[in-house]
């Protein structure tokens, strides 16, 4: 009998950011990004679930301990991204446009590598009540 | 008297700054909010007006007229901008939610039609902080 369970923690944080493609020039940037691209930035209050799924441990009925998660998170996503520039302040984006596509795959990434391989982890980020990402897709 | 109101939403980029005070002072007083390089949020604004419901329409205010005001003199200005520098009406002052929801108060108040007034600007900076203000 398959006994997974999902538990999923939410956080938050804001950020300003734009949409530029530097291969391209400032029309075609427009065109494809509209208002997105305002060189001044935008910005947003961005909305994540982290969702982690396998089987509760026989000792303690968790999943994954949830202040570990948290303690995590904080360390690793938030205080790389809350209050700042994803273009000029994340590394990740230097090169890479911070789409809220990208933005949960670089997310993903970054936890990947820190949660036990057995634990299956999907992020979703709303960028706005909206618009959000799921990745990977399910 | 009764009351309408019309909700948007916008986003934009901004800083909490004050270009009289040392770096250190900023940070000190508006934390992360003083990074350099801005930082931004999804606002959420809820405009409010009052007035009497007319007899032949039924409405406080047409609010296609409400919806084509704020538009163009809240929206068109604010969304998908930077706060400090892309809005003319933000120039010089400090790109709080509390100065922004007044500054929005004054943009529609005096641009509604007769009989009808403004009552609450309520602008929401994140899901859990938000302002109100009533011209007063």
């Amino acid at each position: 009998m398959n006994k997974k369970v999902s538990i999923y923690r939410k956080e938050h944080f804001n950020a300003a950011h734009r949409l530029h493609n530097s291969a391209w020039d400032e029309e075609k940037n427009y065109a494809v990004f509209g208002k997105c691209n305002n060189p001044n930035y935008h910005g947003h209050n961005y909305e994540m679930d982290i969702k982690i799924t396998g089987e509760p441990g026989a000792d303690t009925g968790f999943v994954i301990d949830l202040k570990f998660l948290s303690d995590l998170v904080k360390e690793n996503v938030l205080e790389k991204l809350d209050h700042k520039n994803l273009n000029l302040d994340v590394p990740e984006f230097a090169h890479l446009n911070p789409t809220v596509e990208n933005i949960a795959i670089v997310i993903y990434n970054i936890l990947r590598s820190k949660i036990e391989e057995k634990l299956d982890l999907q992020i979703r980020l709303y960028e706005t009540p909206k618009n959000f990402a799921e990745y990977p897709a399910s | 008297m009764l009351f309408l109101t019309r909700i948007e939403h916008f986003n934009a980029a901004h800083k909490l700054y004050n270009p009289e005070w040392s770096k250190e002072k900023n940070e000190m007083v508006f934390g992360k909010c003083a990074n350099e390089n801005w930082h931004g949020h999804n606002y959420e604004l809820h405009v409010t007006v009052k007035g009497k419901v007319a007899a032949d329409t039924g409405f406080v205010i047409n609010v296609k007229i409400l919806s084509k005001l704020i538009n163009e003199f809240v929206l068109e200005k604010l969304d998908h901008k930077n706060l400090n520098m892309d809005v003319d009406f933000m120039k010089e002052k400090m790109c709080s939610t509390e100065n922004l929801a007044i500054e929005i108060w004054k943009q529609l108040f005096f641009r509604l039609p007769e009989g009808v007034q403004l009552h609450c600007i309520k602008l929401y900076e994140t899901p859990r902080i938000f302002v109100e203000y009533f011209g007063d």
